[in-house]
Parts: C-alpha cells; structure tokens; sequence
C-alpha cells in the first residue's frame, strides 16, 4: 500500500492525494527500464568490441603482430598482412584533413564572424549541413563520373612537369588516393564545420569587444585573439573529422582503387581498412574472414583511439569556457 | 639619468587617422576577407555539382519503370529499383522501431533521471564515441551475431545494423532536446508532487517534442543513406521481398554495384536510384527542420 | 546585542508559537555538498496563518522554503540535518516520499513557470494528478477566480498558458497551486514579477487563503510582510567564518518584529541599513 500519513491528518478540505499504487507501479518499471536501456548502450560496445575480438581471434592467433607489418594480401597463400591498408587509411585520412581543415575553419569564421548578412550566412549553413546529408554511395558515384574525369587533366600536367616530386610520381588512370581523399574531404568538412562554429560561438562577446577596444582590425581580432581561444574547440573539431575519415568505407571503396600499395603518390591506387572490407569480404572464405575481423578489430582500435582523443579535447574546452562542472 | 631626461625633448608625433588604402594591415584584411569568401563559396560547389548531376543523369531515366521494375541483369535494357526502395524503407523501418524507444527512454535516464550517475556518465561517452564508428563496423558486428547465427543474410540482420548506427544519435539528440526544457518547468512538476516518470510524461516529453522529433527524423535521414552496414547484412535481391529473413536490395547497395557496371543501362539507373535516394534524405531533413521550427517559446 | 561580525554561533530567542503548528521546522544544518547553507534555526509554521520570511539575500530564506517540501532533494549535492514535523510525521523521515510530501505542501515559485499546455489544462494538471473525481471544470474557474485572473482568461482557455503575460502567468500558477487545496502552501518571492495592482491581488488571497489553509511566504518586500504575514522570521548572514550561512535572527509577531524588534540586526535591516 502507499505510506501517506498525512491524509487523516491534514485539512478536511484538501483534495491531495498520494500517487496511486498504479502511479508507482508505472514510475518503477519506467525507470528501470530508462535505465535499462542507458545501460544497453555501453553493453552495445562491450558486445561490439567483444564480437569482433573474438571472431579475430583465430586470425591474431595465427599471424600475430605481423599482420599489422606484412604488406601481402593473399587468400590463395594464406598471407595477411595490412600495412599498406594501414598506411592508405593514415595517407587519405590526413590528406583529407589537411584540405577539409582549412575548408572547415575557412567556413567557421566565414559564419561567425559577421562576413555576410544572416539571410546569406543561414544559406551557407544550410549548405555545408547539406554536405553531410549527401550519402557516402552518392559522393562515391559522383567522385566516379565526375571528379575523376575532372581530375585527370591536371594530375597529368603535374606528372609530367614535376614528375620528380614524390607526391606526382605516378599517373591518375582512373580510381586513386586524390580522389578519394579529395571526396573525404568534402564528407569531414561539415563536421569540421560544425565544431569550429561552435567554438567560436562559445567565446564570450567581451573577448572580441575587448580586442576592438584595443584597436585592432577585424582580421587582427580574428587571427590573434579569436582563433587562438577558439583553438581547442577547432583541434577537437580537426580530431573527430579525421576519425570520421579513417572509418568512411563506400565512397573510398569506390575510388580509391583498392590496389595494397604503399607510395607517396596522389595519383597510384591504394586501399584502406575499411574499403579492404567492403571489397573483399563478400567474396571470403573462412580463413580470410577471420583475417577481415583483424583487420576489423585494427579499424576499431585506431579509431576509437582517435574519436576519444577528440572527445576529451572537445569536453575540455567546454570546461574552459563554462567553469568547471 | 637626469641628463636623459633633460635632453629629450618631447616630441610627440600624432598619427593620422584618416583611413589609409595603402596600408599593408588593409591589404592584408582585404587579401583574407577574399580568401574567405572564395572558401565558402568554392566549398558550396560540390553539393550544387552533385544536386545538378542528380537532376540531369538521374532525371533523365526517372520513370515509372524505373521506380517499380526490379534491376536488370548485364545485357538487358529497362528495369528499375522498385525492389531497391521497398528494401531501404523496410530496413530503415526495422531501425527506428528497436533504435527510436531504445533511444529515448536512454535519453532520459542521461537527461532527467540520473544525468550525473557513473551508468549515465560512461553510456554518454560511449554513445558519443559510437557516432564517430566507423558504420562499416556495424556491419561486421551483425554480420557475426545475425548473420551466422540465423544462417543468412535478411533484412532483420540490415535492418538491425541500421539501428546500432541510429540509436547513439538518437539518444544524444533526444537528451540535448530534453534539456532544453526549462528547469523551471520540471520544478513545477515537482513541486505538484509528481513521481519522475509523471514529470516526464506529462512535462518533459510533449515540451521537449519538437526537438525530439529532429533529432529522431535527422537520425532517419542518416540510416536511410547508409550503405556500409548493408553490404554483409541484408546483401542485395534482384527481387521483391518475399519476408524479412532473406537477403534483401537496398538504393544504396543498388547504387555501389551498379556503379562500377560496365553497362550504360545500369550506371544511368545507379544516378536514377540516387536521385531518389537524395530527395528521400533531403526530404526527410526539411521536415526536421520544419518539425525544430515549432520549438515551444519560453 | 548582535552585529553582522560578532554573531558567531548565535542562536535566537526560541519562537512559542500562539496557535497549533502544522509544519515544526527544525533545521540543525543544510549544506550543499561542502557549503554549510543555513544552520541553527527553529522555525514553526502555525495553522491558519501566513508566516513571512525576510532577511538579506543570500540567508536561506528560500533555501528553508524549499526545504519544507522537499524540493532541495532535486539537488544532488543537499544534505538536510534536522527534522520538519507535519502532523506528527518528520517529513525527512526514512518511510516518507517525497512525492507525497508535495501533493500536501504545495509551492509556487518566483519565477513563473506555467506548462506549455492550454491555460485551463494547467490549472486542472493537479487535480487530474490527485486523481480528483468530481467536477473538474468547476475547480478549474473557483481555483482561476480565487487567484484573480479569470476576467483576464475566461474567454480563452484553450489558449497556451505560455502565451500569457509575466504578471498573468504567475497568476495562472497560483491557481494551479490552490486547485488541489494543498493543506500548505509555500510561496517563494510570488509577487517579484507582478505589478502593484496584481501583487494586491495576490495578497488579498494570501489573506483568504490562511482562513482554511497555511501559508509561508519569502519575501523581499518588506512591506508585504507587515500587509499580510502574520508571523515574521528574520534571517541573517553569518559570514564570519569566510562562508556565507544564513540563521535564524528573531521571529515573532510581525508587528513586534517591525515595530520593537529586540535584536540589533532586525532593527538595522528594518531600518534599511543594509540589504
């Protein structure tokens, strides 16, 4: 029964009455269903992490940490190894970075810096949201059709004018490392895009009015003031966007070329974990499945160390800005 | 010292202030000012390259045949994807149906009924951590727990990947809508004597509604597009489905197979599946937008 | 005598109330987390009466308030040392719900914060809590009159209650509060966001109200105590001790309290000295 002492007790005109045995059924099966399913989450990537280390462990048994330094792929052979997935991934991914980081910070303080009308800025945001709402398969059609083509001319003058440059030392004959990282690039732009304006946001409007006061010009206040403050926030930014990149799979599998290579050229073929994956495991047999879990279980660990490396960067700037919590 | 003092005279140069066009802190604002401009603008290019190549290629085959027919094989001509977009409905049904609930009532415990504990703590950095996977993970995880398990590839199996992708996002936008929800409104649900579940019901979740919904319909968007966790999961059909345990087609797997073809007929249909598979996500986006509109004014 | 400085472990004269007391308010300590908030006060609520809190900001006046039914325990960080007896039960005792502490010890806040549903949906929101089987309707427009603010909403009560003006809003709150008839109504600071003509309103149900229920008010306003409190309690600050905990100075009488009050600290206040 419900414990309510206060019923007989109180005024006679009172219309309280105590939740119901109903009411209190109802709010402990919903709470520790809430709670249930809060948990649920982190069984989810116990489970995740537990799968895919399991059903590897055949593969780890068998080829050992040699796998991450052998450079063949050979089903026939029975030889594994990912080093150059490893490197084309790495390769890509920061490639991708590099131009998507000056894309997405260009932009962040395109946005928030007062560049444009806000009619004009609320077009801008929308079409950088709009990026990442472009599925991967679509980019990698498009990268197919019409980056590639596009490319070609160009990667061919930069091949045989500067072809003693390591990055030009091959041709673009079709799918390649600059495509493929030019594609991620436009994928991680939006988040990049997304953090950086949020950081900036965060930087209260004294700190800017402070800087005019002082005399300073509106690129003065941006370049020496605001993205310096805005500094952690933008590295969290540049961290999970390169998280991002490492993991992405269709639109890489579609371009890249999936060639195991490792070479410093924009232009030769390459391959990632993640395409390695897409490409070769409907067509596995036992042995190398299990070989694909490894190389499933390296994705993982590389990218959860990385996306946790952002996360801490970004929860660290949060409490900079708002005291501790 | 004295001396120094002594000999220099006061000699007080003022500045001009007149605005000098000459001056290399103006040339450098004007050089950065047009970098900007030129990186947003030049950073818009691709989404209107891909919206005008959607609309041109795959326009041009967007028929009736196109939408209904099931995927042609190597020589034929015709066909279409109906098959394809049953598929991505019904998986991306499958994924809202586990992700959705499971997602909110998660969002509560982190939002509203024990935000600081150490369970809710760990599930939001998790979940955080889980958005940024690599989808393609999903993918092998259910390939491992459904897929050898029940034998075969299914859309159950697709439709599940989809949800382990949807439900992080969905959780964390539910929370972030549900603390938009004034803390004095909660006080006064409180202070009325209602047990935490009757906060919620009554208060928190038709107040917070709107922003929940966005964040629901965005996390839609994303499963719908989605191709990575499809591709060892429900695999493809070149049928209608028959049930849900049996390998089933979605737009986008239809996309990734049919691009690489060396067949006109087929890579015109990956361009036509695209275009529907780009206004069925931007379709489900202005929605959020209009749904994130009609927030509640305080 | 006592001053700001030298008040150090003092402790007031006690309060022997005139009338039955429906909530015995002993507070030993609160403290959030390591923050000693309020310490060493004994304050009874009597039957039928409107008690008043005043006192600098920053005492605990609210932090008392909100202590009476249990809306501190909302914050992880609270920690209540003493006892609060309402009919013979501590409603800090180990058997006692909250959530059935408030459906009898009712609140309205400072600030107002109607539901985002129809103005008449908030009004009926606690009767359709306490499960109330009789004519909803009409307890809706008693409880809108009594607060006076039916002229102003009874041709649209279907309206959001958000959609009201501040001074309003707050209206439409109290009503939600005195639906129900809680035996006790807490009110904290309720008239701060209201115009002079709403606040005489208010007070006038202050007024009615204590004929059948019991209400405590923290007020800011010291006018409005000596208009409508029956009872005075003064709080101070001690900030001796590099904290900031506010206690118990002197409760009494109102019109003792503002025409003879026997510490030094309450004739300072009284007097407008400081705030």
């Amino acid at each position: 029964m419900v414990h309510d002492p206060f019923k007989q007790a109180s005024s006679a005109r009172t219309l309280s009455a105590p939740p119901s045995a109903n009411d209190y059924m109802k709010d402990i099966v919903f709470r520790a269903f809430a709670y249930f399913c809060a948990s649920a989450i982190i069984l989810l990537v116990v489970y995740i992490v537990f799968e895919i280390g399991s059903e590897a462990l055949p593969a780890i048994k068998t080829h050992g940490l040699g796998f991450i330094t052998g450079t063949t792929w050979d089903a026939n052979k029975g030889e594994f190894g990912v080093l150059p997935e490893i490197w084309g991934t790495l390769y890509s991914a920061l490639i991708a970075l590099v131009i998507g980081g000056v894309f997405g910070v260009g932009i962040a303080i395109f946005l928030t810096q007062s560049f444009v009308h806000a009619k004009l800025e609320l077009v801008f945001r929308t079409t950088i949201e709009l990026l990442a709402a472009i599925p991967s398969v679509v980019y990698g059609l498009w990268g197919i059709y019409v980056l590639i083509p596009l490319l070609r001319p160009g990667a061919l003058w930069l091949h045989e004018t500067f072809d003693w440059v390591p990055l030009f030392s091959t041709e673009l004959s079709g799918p390649g490392l600059a495509p493929a990282a030019l594609v991620l690039a436009i994928m991680i732009l939006p988040t990049v895009a997304a953090i950086s304006v949020d950081a900036f946001k965060r930087i209260p409007y004294r700190v800017k009015e402070a800087a005019y006061g002082m005399g300073a010009t509106k690129w003065e206040v941006i370049l020496k003031v605001m993205l310096p403050t805005a500094s952690s926030g933008i590295l969290a930014g540049l961290v999970l966007g390169f998280g991002r990149a490492l993991g992405e799979t269709m639109a890489l599998a579609m371009l890249i070329g999936n060639v195991n290579n490792i070479s410093f050229s924009l232009f030769s073929p390459a391959n990632t974990l993640a395409s390695l994956l897409a490409s070769t495991f409907p067509e596995a047999g036992d042995i190398e499945v299990q070989a694909l879990m490894y190389a499933a279980l390296v994705l993982l660990v590389i990218t959860f160390i990385v996306n946790v490396a952002g996360l801490a960067i970004q929860q660290y700037t949060m409490r900079k800005f708002e005291g501790k919590k | 010292m004295s001396e120094i003092i002594q000999s220099s005279a006061p000699v007080i140069q003022y500045p001009s202030l007149e605005k000098n066009s000459l001056d290399i802190r103006e040339f450098k604002n004007i050089f950065l000012t047009i970098m900007v401009w030129g990186i947003a603008i030049m950073a818009s290019i691709p989404l209107f390259s891909v919206i005008s190549m959607l609309i041109i290629e795959g326009g041009a085959r967007i028929d009736f045949a196109a939408l209904t027919e099931i995927p042609p094989a190597g020589f034929e001509m015709g066909g279409g994807f109906g098959n394809a977009i049953i598929g991505t409905l019904v998986m991306v049904g499958i994924a809202s149906l586990i992700s959705i609930p499971f997602g909110i009532m998660a969002a509560l415990h982190l939002a509203i009924l024990d935000p600081n504990s150490k369970v809710a703590t760990v599930s939001r950095f998790l979940a955080k951590v889980l958005t940024g996977f690599p989808s393609i993970l999903a993918g092998i995880f259910v390939y491992g727990v459904i897929v050898i398990t029940t034998g075969t590839y299914s859309a159950w199996a697709g439709g599940v990947a989809l949800a382990v992708l949807m439900l992080p996002t969905v959780t964390l936008a539910a929370e972030e809508a549900m603390k938009q929800v004034p803390q004095r409104m909660k006080d006064a649900a409180f202070g009325m004597g209602c047990t935490r579940t009757q906060v919620i019901m009554k208060v928190v979740l038709p107040t917070g509604l709107p922003g929940i919904l966005t964040g629901v319909i965005l996390a839609v968007a994303g499963a719908a597009g989605e191709s990575a966790p499809l591709l060892f999961t429900a695999l493809f059909s070149n049928y209608y489905m028959a049930e849900l345990a049996e390998p089933t087609a979605s737009l986008s797997i239809l996309i990734y197979n049919f691009s690489g073809m060396p067949f006109d007929n087929q890579i015109e249909l990956a361009w036509s599946a695209s275009l529907v598979l780009v206004v069925l996500v931007l379709l489900f986006n202005i929605l959020a937008r209009l749904v994130g509109r009609s927030k509640f004014k305080e | 005598m006592t001053s700001l400085s030298d008040t150090g472990e003092f402790i007031a004269k006690k309060y022997e109330p005139k009338g039955p007391v429906v909530l015995d308010c002993q507070v030993n300590n609160i403290y959030y987390g390591d923050f000693r908030a309020v310490r060493d006060s004994h304050i009874p609520i009597e039957k039928n009466k409107v008690t008043g809190f005043i006192g600098p900001s920053g005492c605990g006046k609210s932090t008392v308030l909100r202590s009476m039914n249990r809306m501190n325990d909302l914050i992880d960080s609270f920690r209540f040392d003493g006892s609060i007896q309402y009919h013979s039960n501590d409603i800090y005792g180990k058997k006692i719900d909250p959530v059935v502490v408030r459906r009898y010890i009712g609140m309205v806040f400072q600030l107002p914060n109607p539901f985002s549903m129809s103005i008449y949906d908030n009004v009926a929101f606690g009767l359709r809590l306490n499960g109330y089987k009789g004519d909803e309707e009409e307890m809706v427009v008693k409880a809108l009159k009594r607060a006076a603010i039916w002229d102003d909403v009874k041709d649209k009560l279907k309206n959001s209650g958000l959609s009201l003006s501040g001074g309003q809003q707050q209206r439409l709150c109290i009503a939600r509060a005195i639906a129900t008839e809680p035996d006790v109504l807490l009110m904290d600071e309720p008239c701060s966001a209201l115009d002079p003509i709403a606040t005489r309103q208010v007070e006038e149900l202050m007024v009615e109200l204590k004929e059948h229920y019991s209400v405590a008010l923290v007020t800011h306003n010291m006018q409005q105590a000596t208009r409508v409190a029956d009872v005075t309690a003064f709080l101070g600050v001690d900030i001796s001790k590099g904290g900031r905990t506010g206690y118990l100075v002197e409760m009494d009488d109102t019109h003792k309290i503002f025409e003879d009050p026997q510490q030094k600290l309450t004739q300072q206040y009284i007097r407008g000295e400081f705030s």
